[in-house]
C-alpha cells in the first residue's frame, strides 16, 4: 500500500532468496571458475551476452538509478542527453573504438589493472603509481554515492532510519567484497543485470500506463512548466520537458551549465576512462565478442539510464495528479486558468485549526506550487477565518526538498509494495555489482599498483594480499563515513560526476593516445595526467561553488564567498572537466612535441601489428 | 511530438533510440566480421589473470 513503510517478513524472505541466489551463483562460478579469464580461455557462445550484462551491471549503479533519476525529477528530461552519451559513447564508442586496442595492448604487455596498462605502455613506474594513487584516493567518493543511493531507498521503502539502512548496506557490501566476492565473477554480474532489466521494464510500463500513455504522460509534464519552483526558475529551469535557459553572464543560465557540463559531459565522457570498466575489455576473447556485445550493452544502458531519467521526470506529473493532497493558503496565483498557485503550506492543529508548516532546512514558512483541487473556509491558530486550499505539488515537494529521495518516494507512494521490494532487489543488484568492482579496483590499486611497485615484492605475495584487503576495508570505512556525513542536495549524482570528471581529465588523453599514437612520450603522459588531476582538484576546491563551498577553503580567503569567481556569473557552475580535460590534452600534445620519441623496440612490443608492416 | 515541445529534448528522446538502433544494426552487421582466434599471448595473459584472481 502506498505510504506504508515497515519491514515485513515477505521482504526479508525475498531479500534472503536473492542473496542466497547470488552467493550460490558465486559459489558455482568459483568452483566452475567462470571468471572473465575462464571465459576468455574456454567460453564461446554465451560470452558476449554475459560480458555485456556484466559490463553494464558494473557501469550502472544505485547512483545512476536513484541519484541521477532524482536529478531528472528535479531538472527534467534534459538529462536524456546523458542517456544518448551513455549509449553512444559509453557503449558504442567504448566497445568499437577503444575495446579492441585496449585488449590487444593489455595482452601484448601483460597488464592486469588500468594503472598497470598505462605504466607498461609508457614504461613508467611513476605513471602507474600516480594513477593507482589517484584511484585509491578518490574511488571511495564514488563508492559513497552508490552506498547512499541504496541506503536512501532502503530507508524510504522499509521505513527505517537512513543511518540504519546505510549500516545494513555496508555490512552486506563488506560480506560480499571482503571474503572473496571481489573476484570478477561474471555469472553473478549477469544475474544482477537480468534483475535490473526486469525491474526497469516494470517501472517504465507502470509509469506510462498510470499516466495514460507516452504522449499523454509527456504532455501533462509539459503543461506543468508554470509549477517549477521559483528557486529553480531563477537559475534557468523552463519546465521538465525543456532544456534549461542557455546563455553566459547571468545566474539565470546556471542550471544549463550545471546540467550540461557536470552531468551530461562529465559523466558521459568520464565513462571512457573508468578504471573498473577499462579492465573489462582485457578479459574479452576477441574483437568478435566485443562487436557482439554492443547491441546487448546498448539496450541494457538504454533501459538503465533512460528509464530512471524518464520516470524521475514523470514523477512530477504523477505527484501533481495522484500525490497526497497538501493544504495551505495562497500567496500568489501562478496560472488562473489551470488553478495553480504558490501556497504557504499549513497543517491541522490538535485544536482543530490550521498552522503554518516551518521548513526544517530554511527555518522559514514552507511554500510550494500547487495544482489546486479544493477550496474551503477554515480558521487559523488565532481563530481567524481564511480560505484553505488543497492540492498537489511537483515531486521535489514530496521528497522534502531532497532530490535523492524523489525516486524512493515515487516508488513507495506510487507503486505496489511488492514492486518496492523488487526494486530494492534491482538496486541491491546494481549496487553490489558496481561496489564489488569499485572495491576490487581499490584493492588492486593499493596492492598491485602501489605496494608491489614501491616495495618490489612479487605479484601475489602475502604482504601484497594483506595490503589489498586492508585497502578494501579502509576504503569501505571511508566510503561509509562520507555517505554518513554528507547528504546535502543531489550528492549522489555530484559525487559520481566528480569521480567520472576526475578520471576523464586525468587519464583519458594519456589512455586514448597510448592506444593509437606511437609518438606520445612518457613525460607527456605523466604531465598530462598531472595537469588534468591538479586542474580538476583546484577547480573543485576553489571555483565550483557547490563543492568549493562545502570544502570551505575559499571562504577563508574571500570573506565568505563560495568561489574565487563568485563575482563572475556561470563560472562557479562550470564543471572542472570542461577546463581540465582540454588542458590535459593540450599538455599531452605540447610536451610530446618537445620530448624525445619512445624507443622503437618498445613500440614494436605495444603495436606488433604495425611493426610487421 | 510525443507531448514534448522543446526540439532539443525531443532530439535527446529520439537520440536515445537512434543510438540504440545504430548499436543493434552494428552488432548484426559485424556479428561474424572480426576473427575469433585465441592467440598464445591471449592464453598466457588469461592464465596469469586467473592466477592473480585465485590468489585473492
Amino acid at each position: 500500500m502506498p505510504g506504508q513503510s515497515s519491514v515485513e517478513w515477505i521482504d526479508i524472505v525475498v531479500i534472503l532468496l536473492y542473496l542466497t541466489a547470488t552467493v550460490y551463483l558465486g559459489w558455482i562460478a568459483y568452483r566452475g571458475t567462470k571468471s572473465g579469464a575462464d571465459f576468455l580461455l574456454g567460453g564461446r557462445n554465451a560470452h558476449p551476452i554475459i560480458m555485456a550484462l556484466s559490463y553494464g551491471a558494473t557501469f550502472i549503479s544505485t547512483a545512476a538509478i536513484v541519484g541521477f533519476g532524482g536529478v531528472a525529477g528535479l531538472f527534467g528530461m534534459s538529462l536524456l542527453w546523458l542517456t544518448v552519451m551513455n549509449v553512444g559513447i559509453g557503449i558504442f564508442i567504448a566497445f568499437t573504438v577503444l575495446g579492441e586496442p585496449t585488449r590487444r595492448i593489455g595482452h601484448h604487455l601483460g597488464a592486469h589493472t588500468f594503472p598497470e596498462l598505462l605504466g607498461l605502455r609508457y614504461q613508467s613506474k611513476g605513471i602507474q603509481l600516480f594513477a593507482g594513487g589517484l584511484i585509491f584516493l578518490f574511488i571511495p567518493l564514488y563508492a559513497a554515492a552508490v552506498l547512499t543511493g541504496g541506503a536512501v531507498f532502503a530507508a524510504a521503502q522499509f521505513g527505517i532510519e537512513f543511518e540504519v539502512a546505510l549500516l545494513v548496506f555496508a555490512v552486506i557490501t563488506a560480506a560480499y567484497v571482503i571474503p572473496g566476492g571481489i573476484k570478477a565473477v561474471m555469472y553473478t554480474d549477469a544475474l544482477q543485470g537480468a534483475i535490473m532489466i526486469f525491474g526497469m521494464a516494470v517501472l517504465v510500463i507502470f509509469t506510462f500506463t498510470v499516466l495514460g500513455g507516452i504522449t499523454e504522460a509527456n504532455q501533462s509534464l509539459t503543461d506543468m512548466a508554470d509549477m517549477v519552483p521559483a528557486s529553480l526558475q531563477a537559475i534557468g529551469h523552463q519546465g521538465w520537458t525543456s532544456m534549461p535557459a542557455f546563455g553566459w553572464g547571468s545566474t539565470t543560465y546556471d542550471m544549463w551549465w550545471t546540467v550540461v557540463t557536470a552531468i551530461i559531459l562529465g559523466v558521459g565522457i568520464g565513462v571512457l576512462a573508468q578504471p573498473q570498466l577499462v579492465v573489462r575489455f582485457m578479459t574479452v576473447r576477441s574483437r568478435r565478442e566485443l562487436d557482439r556485445a554492443v547491441p546487448i550493452g546498448a539496450v541494457f544502458i538504454l533501459l538503465m539510464t533512460g528509464v530512471p531519467f524518464t520516470v524521475g521526470s514523470l514523477s512530477n506529473a504523477w505527484f501533481a495528479q495522484h500525490g497526497t493532497p497538501l493544504h495551505g493558503q495562497v500567496i500568489e496565483i501562478l496560472n488562473e486558468d489551470k488553478d495553480r498557485a504558490l501556497v504557504e503550506l499549513m497543517r491541522p492543529t490538535p485544536q482543530g485549526g490550521w498552522e503554518t508548516v516551518i521548513s526544517a532546512t530554511t527555518g522559514q514558512p514552507a511554500s510550494a506550487p500547487l495544482q489546486i483541487a479544493e477550496r474551503q473556509i477554515a480558521t487559523d491558530a488565532n481563530g481567524e477565518v481564511f480560505e484553505l486550499v488543497s492540492g498537489r505539488a511537483p515531486a521535489i515537494v514530496y521528497a522534502r526538498g531532497e532530490p535523492d529521495k524523489i525516486i524512493p518516494t515515487y516508488i513507495t507512494e506510487a507503486l505496489p509494495r511488492w514492486f518496492g521490494v523488487l526494486f530494492f532487489m534491482t538496486l541491491l543488484s546494481a549496487g553490489m555489482s558496481t561496489l564489488s568492482s569499485q572495491f576490487h579496483t581499490m584493492g588492486t590499486s593499493a596492492g598491485r599498483d602501489l605496494y608491489e611497485r614501491l616495495s618490489g615484492k612479487p605479484s601475489g605475495s602475502q604482504p601484497s594480499l594483506l595490503v589489498m584487503r586492508l585497502a578494501i576495508v579502509l576504503g569501505l570505512i571511508v566510503a561509509v563515513t562520507i555517505s554518513y556525513n554528507i547528504r546535502e542536495d543531489y550528492v549522489i549524482a555530484r559525487f559520481t560526476a566528480i569521480f567520472f570528471g576526475l578520471c576523464a581529465a586525468s587519464f583519458l588523453p594519456a589512455y586514448v593516445a597510448g592506444l593509437f599514437f606511437r609518438r606520445v612520450t612518457r613525460t607527456a603522459a605523466l604531465a598530462s595526467m598531472f595537469v588534468g588531476a591538479i586542474t580538476s582538484l583546484f577547480w573543485l576546491a576553489f571555483i565550483k561553488a557547490r563543492e568549493a563551498g562545502a570544502i570551505g577553503l575559499v571562504q577563508r580567503f574571500t570573506d565568505g564567498k563560495t568561489s574565487l569567481l563568485a563575482d563572475y556569473p556561470n563560472w562557479p557552475s562550470v564543471d572542472p572537466v570542461l577546463v581540465a580535460l582540454p588542458l590535459s590534452a593540450l599538455t599531452l600534445i605540447l610536451v610530446t612535441a618537445v620530448t624525445r620519441p619512445p624507443e622503437t623496440s618498445h613500440l614494436d612490443r605495444c603495436f606488433p601489428e604495425r611493426a610487421k608492416r | 511530438m510525443f507531448g514534448i515541445d522543446d526540439p532539443w529534448v525531443l532530439l535527446a528522446y529520439l537520440g536515445c533510440f537512434v543510438m540504440t538502433a545504430v548499436s543493434l544494426v552494428y552488432g548484426l552487421i559485424r556479428r561474424n566480421a572480426a576473427p575469433d582466434e585465441l592467440t598464445v599471448e591471449d592464453r598466457v595473459w588469461a592464465l596469469e589473470e586467473k592466477r592473480i584472481e585465485d590468489e585473492r
